[in-house]
């Protein structure tokens, strides 16, 4: 059925640190090994010597952020489904394949249902769905569904494989409803924040910003434009003289005797 | 996003087959009351209805499950323009078959039948329309726009001459305000590379490393940007073919010698036009997925 659900009482999805992800991909192997070689149907790739396509789940990007008078920073980003509580991919779906768990608000395909239209794929902001190019079906993140009911794993690997294999520990997997859950307070502690909000979907998934690095330590611009300055150790005498203080200010002074 | 030959096929064939069905249904033709007349008149609705529909479920990946996408009529466009397609060739091929073969035209039948078609066209244009993803889709004036050029092919098909002429000018009138503010729609829509990330609290984000080097579903269906740069000639040439010239030979048909030769050049150029327009249609239409790829001006 295609049609939302009510307001889920559990909202199962991810909090991703954008601060502490270090862009290895790590996420996406084990997302792809999971999906390909789990409990599900593959997650095919095509033409894997010639030109590739093949069909992930999970995708990360890396930005630089331009800042006025800071220096640029990089942001690793992993992409993947947020399973929005108002998801469009669910209601465009003419089949009612795609479907969004009442009892969790997972967002899932029914892949023996799909007919490969692709209009859930064009309904999603955020690139989320990738058709499948053997299956002829669409494929998502299923929050690894098959892992995290599973009791034949042990505990400590009922979370998504993601977020199992992160060795930055920069996924979280929790209830987002309970703001008593520690991926909640993770993210209000730290300004989880929505994608694309002016699309309407309302996600689940939260992300956290990177945090402000360079602020409290020292200033790299200011450093190179004005080092004296910049130096909260520095002396205001030293930087009154223009010359720099301490063992720097000794080695100024020795090479200004060398002449 | 990526001009599926089958998608263009598709929408062109069926808003003319359906198009004529509302002409049909609600004026039949030319005071024909059986016969021969409504026979072809109606074979040919239905087969470009019925080609339309056959190029659409060409763009399926698994088209032996196609059936199922008559069961969520409650919530999704696509399923309802399923059910009100196939509907409609049902009631449209019984008004047909009495019209043809009975004694005198069905008018409620036929008047039903042209409701249900409109609204098929209707349907297909809100497939599009609702995409807030893609925000040159996402307006009134798509549904619009749809909903004209199945009228004005109709009546084009159907010898309406001067109805068609005047449904073509407004068409075209629909067609300019879809290109004009289609092309603001992305920067007013308040979706950036920004807002895609979350980094544009920080700054000014661009990509600096792609998540994988080769093309993936997402790259070749949404973000196509291949053929752009001949948009603007490709608008003339839509424009000229598809609304103006078949406009000016509609209004002044009873002034041309081979009548009905010339009607029929004119409405393989409107279709010819009208394909081009749906080819950039959907290669002009760009996706918010593109901002995670940061490729949208290419």
């Amino acid at each position: 059925m295609t049609s939302l659900p009510a307001e889920p009482a559990v909202k199962l999805g991810l909090v991703i640190d954008l601060d502490t992800c270090v862009g290895c991909r790590a996420c996406v192997v084990s997302c792809k090994e999971w999906n390909t070689g789990g409990q599900g149907a593959p997650l095919s790739d095509a033409d894997a010597y010639g030109d590739p396509v093949g069909a992930f789940l999970n995708r990360v990007h890396s930005y630089e952020v331009a800042r006025e008078d800071k220096a640029p920073f990089l942001a690793h980003f992993p992409r993947s489904c947020l399973h929005c509580d108002d998801a469009p991919c669910v209601t465009v779906c003419p089949t009612g394949a795609s479907y969004k768990r009442a009892e969790d608000g997972i967002v899932l395909v029914n892949e023996d249902h799909c007919m490969g239209c692709g209009l859930c794929a064009w309904a999603c902001p955020y690139g989320a769905r990738e058709m499948d190019p053997v299956a002829g079906v669409m494929k998502k993140c299923t929050l690894c569904v098959d892992r995290v009911y599973n009791e034949t794993l042990a505990e400590e690997d009922r979370v998504p494989a993601c977020v199992r294999a992160c060795p930055a520990g920069a996924r979280h997997f929790g209830d987002l409803n309970d703001p008593g859950s520690d991926v909640s307070r993770l993210s209000a502690a730290r300004g989880g924040m929505e994608l694309m909000p002016e699309q309407g979907t309302r996600p689940v998934n939260r992300y956290l910003p990177p945090r402000a690095k360079d602020e409290a330590v020292f200033d790299l611009v200011a450093l190179a434009a004005a080092p004296e300055t910049a130096d909260p150790a520095a002396g205001s005498s030293a930087a009154s003289s223009g010359a720099p203080a301490g063992a720097l200010g000794w080695l100024d002074a020795a090479l200004a005797k060398l002449g | 996003m990526h001009p599926a030959p089958s998608l263009i096929v598709f929408t062109t064939l069926s808003g003319l087959g359906f198009g004529l069905m509302v002409f049909l249904g609600l004026f039949g033709a030319h005071g024909a009351e059986a016969g021969s007349v409504p026979m072809i008149y109606s074979a040919l609705a239905l087969a470009l209805a019925g080609i339309g529909l056959m190029a659409s479920a060409a763009h399926l990946k698994r088209p032996e499950r196609a059936w199922r996408a008559f069961s969520q009529w409650r919530s999704s466009w696509l399923s309802r323009e399923g059910v009100l397609a196939v509907t409609t060739l049902v009631v449209f091929a019984l008004y047909a078959a009495l019209w043809s073969f009975g004694a005198g035209r069905p008018a409620g039948l036929g008047a039903l039948a042209a409701l249900l078609a409109l609204a098929t066209v209707g349907c297909t244009a809100m497939i599009y329309a609702q995409l807030r993803t893609v925000p040159r889709w996402a307006h009134w004036s798509t549904p619009a726009l749809f909903v004209a050029l199945a009228l004005a092919g109709g009546a084009m098909l159907a010898g309406e001459t001067e109805t068609a002429g005047v449904l073509l000018l407004i068409g075209f009138a629909l067609q300019v305000l879809h290109w004009r503010r289609g092309d603001g729609a992305f920067a007013a829509s308040g979706s950036d590379i920004g807002t895609a990330t979350g980094l544009g609290a920080f700054g000014a984000p661009r990509q600096f490393e792609a998540p994988h080097t080769g093309a993936s579903y997402l790259t070749q269906e949404m973000i196509h940007v291949v053929g752009r740069r001949r948009s603007a000639a490709l608008r003339r040439v839509a424009a000229a073919l598809g609304y103006l010239v078949p406009a000016l030979v509609f209004l002044t048909l009873e002034a041309w010698p081979l009548k009905h030769t010339v009607a029929g050049l004119a409405v393989l150029l409107h279709v010819a036009g009208v394909m081009a327009s749906r080819w950039l249609f959907f290669a002009e239409a760009e996706h918010v997925v593109g901002l995670y790829y940061d490729r949208r001006a290419a």
